[in-house]
């Protein structure tokens, strides 16, 4: 199956297989008036099986949502049809407005205004903890 | 803005400043009139959130023993909040009328939400489960009055030890003097949380988990009582096996040190039998005391006042 090259754009490479979907809502590229492609289960020498998201357009992206999502997710600029820039993504220090604490006894659980913010404590582990209540909460 | 500086967790304190604070509440003992108008104008507000005896109590007699004043709500109910104002809000407000603010929140995270949006210091009274530093503020003083030393001692931490955030919180302070060995007494069930072991064992301090009270005595210094709670078990057969074992009578105290010193946060239900209050090792109404001299000597530090 083959899929056009992208002139200038994004293309991710490495997505962990199926979750190719999550980073499509979560980035909301249906959003977007360009051309996406979601290629799924690509064989990859690395990982077996990978997913590609390939955007024909160079749109802002949110590197910290995109490696808390998976964080061996390269991430390529393309520039005229040459590859411009290379990212590799990894967890970040810090997630804000990302994900939500499930902890019923946090302040965040009864204000809604508040932004929910996660601290990373356990780089091996992929343990982050809430800013305000301490909860534990762990990265798939 | 101007620097302000709050008390959230125990760990925004040096431990030069948590000496400096017990120093302070000495000085407050022994030169009491030297204190009795250093705060004059000056207002303490109590946001209490949920209901509490000892905390709320102690921080207003700590501010009018200074000659401040004080104002407040004892309740969300008799506060805005009942309307559904907001932590963020009701702090922005209170910082119009006050010099200073101690808050208690039955949620996690609160104070750090108040601190956030304040103009004046902010004490953290209570939220939740989670930090309760004026506890172990005064868990320190009672500790250190009582043993002229806070290093090279032995810490029995007894009843519920995987629950109760002032044990937490007291052992995270004590692992920072040296030469304090911990020994953690409870059931099976409620013992110490592992990232606490991991913390003691990282900061190379001695520590041993018992089940047997009677069996951890002899070697005790400082024996901290906590309440064992039906609730947290999983059936009653075990709550009945073991209720008993973590009730504290003159009977167990047969092996103790005659210098031990028995503490408890307070409100006990009857994790210490009454016979043991007229024991001259029980201090737990001695520490409500240090309670109230440890804040007047927090109020005066977060508000930058020195005795002339």
């Amino acid at each position: 199956m083959n899929i056009d090259g992208v002139r200038t754009g994004i293309v991710l490479d490495h997505i962990k297989a199926g979750k190719s979907m999550e980073i499509y809502e979560l980035l909301k590229l249906d959003k977007l008036n360009c051309c996406v492609a979601v290629i799924q289960q690509v064989d990859s020498t690395k990982y077996g099986k990978k997913d590609i998201i390939k955007i024909d357009e160079d749109i802002p992206l949110d590197f910290d949502v995109l490696g808390y999502v998976d964080s061996n997710i390269t991430v390529n600029k393309v520039r005229d049809g040459k590859l411009d820039t290379k990212v590799h993504l990894s967890l970040p220090e810090t997630l804000t407005g990302v994900i939500k604490c499930k902890n019923p006894r946090c302040i965040t659980s009864i204000e809604q205004e508040i932004v929910q913010k996660f601290k990373l404590v356990d780089k091996e582990k992929k343990v982050y903890r809430c800013a305000y209540c301490d909860a534990e909460h762990v990265a798939r | 803005m101007k620097d302000i500086r709050n008390l959230i967790n125990i760990t925004d304190l040096t431990i030069e400043e948590i000496d400096q604070l017990i120093d302070v509440a000495n000085d407050i003992v022994e030169n009491h009139s030297a204190y009795e108008d250093i705060c004059a104008h000056k207002k303490l507000a109590t946001l209490f959130f949920e209901p509490s005896t000892r905390t709320r109590l102690s921080f207003e007699a700590a501010m009018l023993e200074l000659g401040g004043s004080i104002l407040g709500f004892s309740s969300a109910s008799s506060s805005s909040a009942a309307k559904g104002e907001s932590v963020s809000d009701t702090i922005q407000t209170v910082c119009c009328y006050a010099d200073i603010i101690a808050m208690r929140h039955p949620k996690e995270g609160a104070p750090i939400v108040g601190a956030q949006r304040t103009t004046v210091p902010i004490i953290n009274a209570g939220d939740g489960g989670h930090f309760h530093p004026t506890q172990t503020l005064t868990d320190l003083l009672t500790i250190k009055r009582k043993k002229g030393r806070l290093s090279d001692m032995t810490v029995g931490l007894c009843g519920d030890l995987k629950f109760g955030r002032t044990v937490h919180s007291l052992i995270e302070a004590m692992l920072r003097y040296p030469n304090v060995k911990f020994v953690l007494i409870s059931p099976q069930e409620l013992q110490v949380p592992d990232y606490i072991k991991e913390k003691m064992t990282a900061e190379g301090a001695e520590w041993v988990e018992v089940e047997s009270l009677e069996e951890a005595m002899p070697n005790l210094d400082i024996l901290y009582m906590t309440r064992v709670q039906k609730e947290r078990f999983f059936n009653e057969e075990d709550y009945l096996r073991l209720k008993d074992s973590y009730i504290l009578d003159l009977a167990k105290l047969e092996t103790a040190k005659e210098d031990l010193t028995i503490m408890h946060p307070l409100p006990r239900v009857n994790e210490i039998s009454v016979e043991v209050d007229d024991d001259p090792r029980a201090c737990y109404f001695f520490q409500a005391l240090c309670g109230k001299h440890i804040r007047m000597a927090l109020i005066l530090f977060l508000l930058g006042i020195k005795r002339a």
